[in-house]
């Protein structure tokens, strides 16, 4: 049988073998950490806490503040030294509450003895045999969890479809399509029960009727073989997808069609062909919150690329800066040129090394000279490569010449606005036109343009 | 004589003959009268069709004009000369252009600006703007990608060598299109005789700010409490009330960054007022 995949796409160099073989390791939490208030999309959490509070670890320290927000735990039990703005990824500054880890300082001397409790608080375990499914949703929503797979959506809400659009399909993505990145990959081989557990957990959010299944990609036959052993292990009806490994396989859209064969209409969300996607971290996430009680303190990365001595799979405190993980993993070579977080197509490049992890971040790319060098951009010479190897079905090159020419109107009619920046044209183009960049621009001009009429 | 010749030169003749009638009557009956003002006024207008005056070019502007009353000072291209043609043409008073030129409010050059990160996408400010702010630790100053001076059709705007564009006043006709163009927000409209200025759009705290631009707007209000009351302070930036600044009050050697001052060096900071911008109009280049 031919192995599914979806329209369009590329495959660029693996590199997962920098890391692939290597075991999931857990990174000490560092002196000083910066829990950044706003880790998901949309409106940041409001601070509960403030300077000089003694917090312990899993206490709410900020609340959501909207349908669409999560709440934001401390990652850590220790002493809150002050909010404070600075630099998160993406390239901006952020609210960011600065913790330091340790013990409750000893009491004084004299003062009234009244130790308070000062362990870790976890929310009360439930029995995954007998929750229900509105029980998940909720304790996913207290426990703040957020998509694993980069744009941090409050999984709540994905859990929470409108009544009008029934869903029959839930598909764990695990396809890890970006070069480098092994975190998903590791966690499907050494946590392959717990995830099990967490597909039948989403399943029952869902409710009865919805069909469970996993999306890999064919370069990773033993995650395959131990999803496989461990459904039938468990005895669940989870269908395992094996795909023809392909770039950006991990987007929804792209799993969907790879999948189920479905095609979700542009501009629409994958619940309109009766589709949820989750990620294999959100979905050990949802596992731990309901069975164990925890929330998230810890994000699992990959720390990769041929600038840093020691390549890893780490679990990392959130809120841990960067430049304590890279020097965790040995520090960085003398060629390194940049820093990636994410994945090396859509991961962003860090201008800070103080910027923190946050729950969503997958990995952390330490990328050499030889990796980013570039040949200088040229004329396009209309090979079409970008429009083949679009997965969107769009023309990059001719929405990237709109968007320089400020043509905005023709740019949305030839549909610009769905794109969802995935690096692919880019990748393909023999003239090295920075193509994503332009059709960002583009998009944010056809956002100002005064709406159409309907 | 060959018959063939014969008959192509009345066919062709008689055709000439039917369309040059049908032309005349079409001529008589579908006539449209059209105001003669209106193409003289297209004649004294400049015919740069950039739009600053808000219509969508010189024809659109001087039918304008002529059928629907428009303002006959809106060309600021044709500055004096346009308004005096306009004004013989349509018979009305000619009114005093004041001529407007573009000011850069950002004075962070590549020395005095710290850089955030090394940046090498495309230079376009714009696009710059979207990937992390661009690579200026500033997050309101001049990119220095040139997107305004791409934009420029008189020449009047150039990148200079320290990472700033350099208006040329004399050929700045006020257009606009690099004020809209600047996705900072950086070029303002003023008139040419008006030199003092906060050259910064700034409005982190005054820690953030010291520490990405040596000569950012910090916030002080020092200046604000010595205007009487013509700068006000938005958001940790000072902002002038041009209607109202008596620049000689203002104790502009307290800034401690610079960031309020003359456009052009000034001979005697006291004696300026209106007549400040004859000192050094001419080092502009």
């Amino acid at each position: 049988m031919a192995l599914r995949s979806f329209r369009g796409g590329v495959h660029p160099r693996e590199h997962k073998e920098l890391t692939e073989h290597k075991a999931l390791q857990v990174m000490p939490p560092p002196a000083e950490i910066c829990v950044p208030l706003g880790q998901h999309l949309g409106k940041p959490a409001n601070p509960l806490v403030k300077k000089g509070d003694r917090v312990r670890q899993g206490q709410v320290l900020a609340e959501a503040s909207g349908f669409i927000s999560a709440p934001v735990h401390s990652p850590v039990g220790g002493t809150v030294v002050k909010k404070t703005k600075g630099p998160v990824v993406g390239g901006t500054t952020a609210e960011l509450l600065v913790i330091q880890p340790g013990p409750a300082p000893a009491p004084e001397a004299g003062a009234p003895v009244a130790i308070a409790d000062d362990g870790p608080i976890f929310l009360p375990p439930l029995d995954p045999r007998s929750v229900s499914g509105k029980d998940v949703v909720d304790r996913v929503r207290e426990a703040g969890i957020v998509g694993q797979g980069g744009a941090a959506f409050p999984t709540a809400v994905k859990l929470s479809p409108p009544p009008d659009k029934p869903i029959d399909w839930m598909i764990v993505n695990g396809a890890e399509c970006e070069p480098y990145l092994t975190r998903d990959y590791r966690l499907m081989l050494e946590r392959t029960a717990d995830l099990v557990e967490g597909i039948l957990l989403i399943g029952t959010a869902l409710g009865a009727k919805v069909n469970l299944g996993i999306g890999i990609e064919n370069n990773k036959p033993a995650a395959i073989r131990a999803m496989r052993e461990a459904i039938a292990a468990r005895g669940a009806r989870i269908e395992v997808f094996t795909l023809r490994t392909k770039y950006p396989q991990g987007g929804e859209k792209m799993l969907i069609d790879a999948a189920l064969g479905r095609r979700v209409p542009p501009g629409e969300l994958p619940m309109a062909v009766g589709c949820v996607i989750q990620n294999v971290g959100t979905a050990l996430a949802i596992r731990d919150a309901v069975v164990l009680g925890d929330v998230p303190r810890a994000a699992t990365l990959t720390v990769s690329g041929l600038g840093v001595v020691e390549p890893k799979n780490l679990r990392v405190t959130i809120g841990t800066p960067l430049r304590a993980v890279l020097e965790y993993c040995g520090g960085v070579r003398p060629n390194a040129r940049r820093v990636v977080v994410g994945g090396p197509m859509m991961g962003f490049a860090a201008y800070s090394l103080d910027a923190p992890v946050v729950k969503a971040t997958s990995g952390i790319l330490v990328l050499s000279d030889a990796e980013v060098a570039a040949n200088p951009e040229s004329a396009c010479v209309n090979c079409g490569k970008c429009v083949a190897a679009c997965p969107v079905g769009l023309m990059p090159t001719r929405l990237a010449r709109l968007a320089r020419l400020r043509r905005d109107e023709e740019a949305r009619d030839l549909g610009i606005e769905v794109c969802m920046e995935c690096g692919t044209c880019a990748f393909t183009c023999p003239a090295n036109i920075p193509l994503v960049q332009y059709v960002r621009l583009g998009k944010k001009n056809v956002r100002n343009l005064p709406r159409k009429e309907a | 004589m060959d018959a063939l010749l014969v008959y192509s030169l009345l066919t062709m003749g008689g055709l000439g003959v039917f369309f040059s009638a049908a032309l005349a009557i079409a001529d008589k009956k579908l006539r449209v009268e059209e105001d003669p003002r209106i193409g003289l006024a297209v004649e004294v207008l400049p015919g740069a069709n950039c739009g600053a005056c808000g219509f969508a070019g010189c024809n659109a502007y001087a039918e304008a004009v002529v059928t629907a009353g428009a303002g006959i000072n809106r060309c600021p291209v044709g500055g004096q000369g346009a308004i005096d043609g306009l004004a013989l043409i349509m018979g009305v008073e000619a009114t005093t252009a004041v001529k407007h030129v573009v000011r850069l409010m950002c004075r962070g050059t590549a020395s005095l600006a710290r850089e955030k990160a090394h940046y090498d996408g495309p230079t376009s400010c714009a696009v710059q703007d979207l990937v992390s702010g661009g690579a200026k630790a500033c997050q309101w100053g001049c990119l220095g990608g040139g997107d305004c001076v791409s934009v420029c059709t008189f020449g009047a705007l150039e990148m200079g060598p320290d990472g700033l564009p350099v208006v040329y006043e004399d050929l700045c006709m006020a257009c606009a299109a690099c004020v809209t163009a600047c996705p900072r927000d950086l070029f303002e409209l003023h008139p040419v005789t008006r030199e003092f200025f906060v050259f910064c759009k700034n409005h982190d705290d005054p820690k953030t700010a010291k520490d990405v631009c040596e000569v950012a707007c910090t916030g002080c209000t020092i200046c604000a409490r010595n205007s009487e009351g013509a700068i006000t302070m938005v958001e940790n930036l000072a902002v002038i009330d041009h209607e109202k600044i008596n620049p000689a009050i203002i104790p502009i050697e307290k800034c401690k960054t610079r960031a309020i001052g003359w456009l052009h060096p000034q001979p005697e900071p006291a004696a300026v007022g209106a007549a400040g911008g004859s000192a050094g109009a001419t080092t502009e280049d």
